[in-house]
């Protein structure tokens, strides 16, 4: 058999160029890194970072407003691929930043394959953004979660950092083996897993024929994405994971992974399934009044600030959720748009916010000791005022607090739900907020009007401060001027959905 | 009854009773020994469905790496050397058996052209090329890129259990002879010129 009998398009190289980019040089810098004589890595780090930049020029090099796919309709470029990916990068960008110094204070993860590591679930984020075939999917989640037990794992003589590892990974494949099974069931009621033929099927399907074996598929495909997500009640392993990895990991698996399981419920749920809106969203409705209320009750009971925003990320993915389970009333996908782009705004500013927050633990994380327990924050104000006032705006933003960019992811989605006609579910979702408003100002008390414990002074390197100021800034300044990001969400998704 | 339906039933019963067995047995390297045969009964039933490639696939992967590292791991949690030797040659009569009922299986299946097996009713392949060719024409076209993507997995899990199994070079306090005839006395004897100091008193 010559090659020119295999019958098949040549994929277009072109599309996909910043994933072939970042594993390209994901692979040099394991190679370079072998090279590295000095303790620090120093040029494995800059190397990562600009990677990470290489791969922004890429994409805003070959982004259009144009849907292009390729490698057999299993990658899909469109420009909410794009905008997901740029703010990946910059995520990226500063959690490694951030967690420079609390690296190299331990021996174990100063190593050049912590940042290799990073590139690869930061490819595998990547493909997951940017697939629209149920198989890149799941490679793309194996990818990221894979790399991601492995950080966990990293600082190996820490026991609650091997045990957090252990049950993210077991409970991680057993997820895994749900999604599998569900999207398995698809593909026997449907005979194809592209997202868009998916669609196509249903639609000229309608809703006789195989829909028992549909539903029966997407319970587990909504399990398996509820675990990625971290909604109750798949979210036994966040608490566990946030609090025992290292908080540098801790702030990778808080922030990043995020924004690739948004694009994945939008890529499957909204695009692929979006004809069996009304059975996912009931299961989704469920999932997300859960999610609020056992996040924002338990994160009350916590004096572990890691676990107590590993609470707090339930909660706020809960309340993502009611974006997405708005979009199709009544077979009429009119508000879709609206509620979509609702929800992308609120997972964009809860990175940006939960980047912050994990920010301001890693720098109190001095000298090898963790400093995450919400005592360690007593009379902040009295050591850095500057630093206990981004913290304020982070926990500020966090509940709602009006002004402050959480307020207007919080009140965008909000809107979305009345216009949806699901008043209730709008009055239940304040009503958890204002419960969780009292453990976010618990910890400005802390900061503000409790007497330290050390009064020693806060030691940063100068690029950590910057950025750690940056970042609160970003959050003050959005939440002033919220128009920009809200109609870039906006766009993004108009160009990128069909409904 | 046809002989195809036999060697079908006979393969599902074993795979059955072997797959029962897996988790009713009380030693683990029962358990394990029971799963091989239930992995080999399985693939028996694929072939039937002409489905070679998958049958060999778990042969090879399953019976053939996985089992092994999962008996290796059995093996090893258990550190009494002397324990586990001693109850070695009683694994002798099951190990018999199932390696008996292996060979049956493979007999049957393997000697399928003599025994008419071929002749088949079951809906052919549309291709006329065995179905590991047809599998490795798909992996290498139409799904070059989650297979691109699934050996990049695999390069993580390589530098994962690099990262977090090596360990630093230990100390080595062992002398090199070589070295030690070089030695000059200035190397180990510092001479300091100290000025002389006057009494106190």
């Amino acid at each position: 058999m010559t090659l020119a009998e295999l019958q098949f398009q040549m994929p277009d190289l072109r599309l996909a160029s910043a994933e072939i980019f970042v594993l390209f040089m994901a692979c040099l810098v394991l190679i370079l890194d072998l090279f590295v004589r000095d303790g620090k890595r120093t040029v494995t780090f800059l190397a990562t970072q600009l990677t990470l930049i290489g791969a922004a020029v890429v994409t805003l090099a070959t982004a259009s407003n144009d849907v292009g796919f390729t490698f057999s309709n299993m990658y899909i470029a469109d420009l909410l691929g794009d905008v997901l990916k740029l703010l990946l990068y910059l995520t990226v960008i500063i959690v490694l930043l951030y967690s420079r110094g609390y690296v190299l204070e331990r021996e174990q993860m100063a190593k050049g394959e912590y940042y290799v590591l990073a590139l690869f679930a930061t490819l595998g984020m990547m493909v997951m953004i940017s697939a629209n075939h149920f198989l890149s999917v799941y490679i793309g989640i194996e990818l990221l979660s894979l790399s991601l037990y492995a950080m966990v794992a990293m600082n190996r003589d820490s026991i609650p950092a091997t045990e957090a590892a252990m049950k993210y990974f077991v409970l991680g494949a057993l997820a895994s083996g749900l999604l599998l099974y569900g999207i398995s069931m698809i593909y026997g009621a449907v005979g194809t897993l592209e997202m868009n033929a998916v669609a196509e099927r249903l639609m000229t399907m309608g809703y006789q024929g195989e829909r028992t074996i549909l539903v029966f598929g997407l319970v587990f495909v909504v399990s398996g994405i509820a675990f990625k997500l971290g909604v109750v009640p798949f979210h036994m392993w966040i608490p566990d994971v946030y609090h025992g990895a290292p908080t540098a990991v801790t702030l990778f698996i808080a922030t990043a992974p995020k924004l690739a399981a948004f694009a994945m419920v939008i890529r499957m749920l909204a695009n692929g399934l979006l004809m069996l809106a009304q059975d996912w969203q009931t299961m989704l409705i469920l999932l997300s009044v859960l999610s609020m209320a056992v996040g924002n009750i338990a994160a009350i009971a916590q004096t572990n600030l890691k676990r107590m925003l590993a609470y707090s990320a339930i909660s706020h993915m809960g309340f993502m959720l009611l974006g997405i389970v708005t979009g199709v009333v009544g077979g009429d996908a009119r508000f879709g748009l609206n509620a979509y782009s609702s929800s992308m705004f609120y997972v964009i500013t809860y990175v940006l916010t939960s980047a912050g927050t994990f920010g301001v633990i890693l720098l109190l994380a001095r000298g090898g000791m963790e400093s995450d327990d919400l005592n360690d924050f007593k009379g902040l104000n009295k050591r850095s005022p500057w630093f206990a006032a981004v913290m304020m705006m982070m926990m500020f933003s966090m509940a709602g607090i009006p002004f402050f960019v959480g307020f207007f992811a919080k009140f965008s989605v909000l809107q979305a739900v009345v216009a949806a006609g699901y008043l209730w579910l709008a009055i239940t979702a304040v009503a958890f907020s204002l419960i969780g408003c009292f453990y976010y100002l618990r910890v400005v008390k802390i900061m503000y009007f409790d007497t330290p414990v050390s009064t020693a002074p806060i030691e940063a390197p100068i690029d950590m401060k910057i950025l750690l100021s940056a970042n609160g800034l970003a959050v003050a300044l959005l939440g002033i001027f919220p128009g920009r990001l809200m109609s870039v969400c906006h766009y993004t998704l108009a160009r990128s959905l069909w409904l | 009854m046809e002989f195809r339906t036999f060697v079908f039933f006979f393969l599902s019963g074993v795979l059955l009773l072997a797959a029962l067995r897996v988790i009713t047995a009380r030693n683990p390297v029962h358990a394990a020994l029971y799963l091989v045969l239930a992995f080999f009964s399985a693939s028996g039933i694929w072939m039937l469905l002409q489905a070679e490639f998958l049958a060999m696939a778990l042969i090879l992967v399953y019976v053939g790496a996985v089992m092994v590292l999962f008996l290796f791991v059995v093996m090893m949690l258990d550190i009494n050397l002397d324990r586990l030797r001693e109850g070695f040659w009683s694994y002798l009569p099951l190990g018999s058996i199932i390696a008996l009922l292996m060979v049956a299986e493979m007999a049957l299946v393997l000697g399928g052209r003599q025994l008419g097996l071929l002749e088949s009713s079951v809906r052919q392949a549309t291709t006329e090329d065995s179905n590991v060719q047809a599998v490795g024409r798909l992996l290498f076209t139409d799904y070059v890129y989650p297979f691109e993507l699934a050996s990049v997995i695999l390069l993580v899990g390589i530098v994962a259990a690099v990262a977090l199994t090596q360990r630093e070079k230990r100390k080595n306090k062992a002398v090199s002879p070589g070295q030690q005839v070089f030695v000059k006395w200035k190397d180990r004897v510092r001479v300091l010129s100290m000025p002389a100091e006057k009494r106190d008193n």
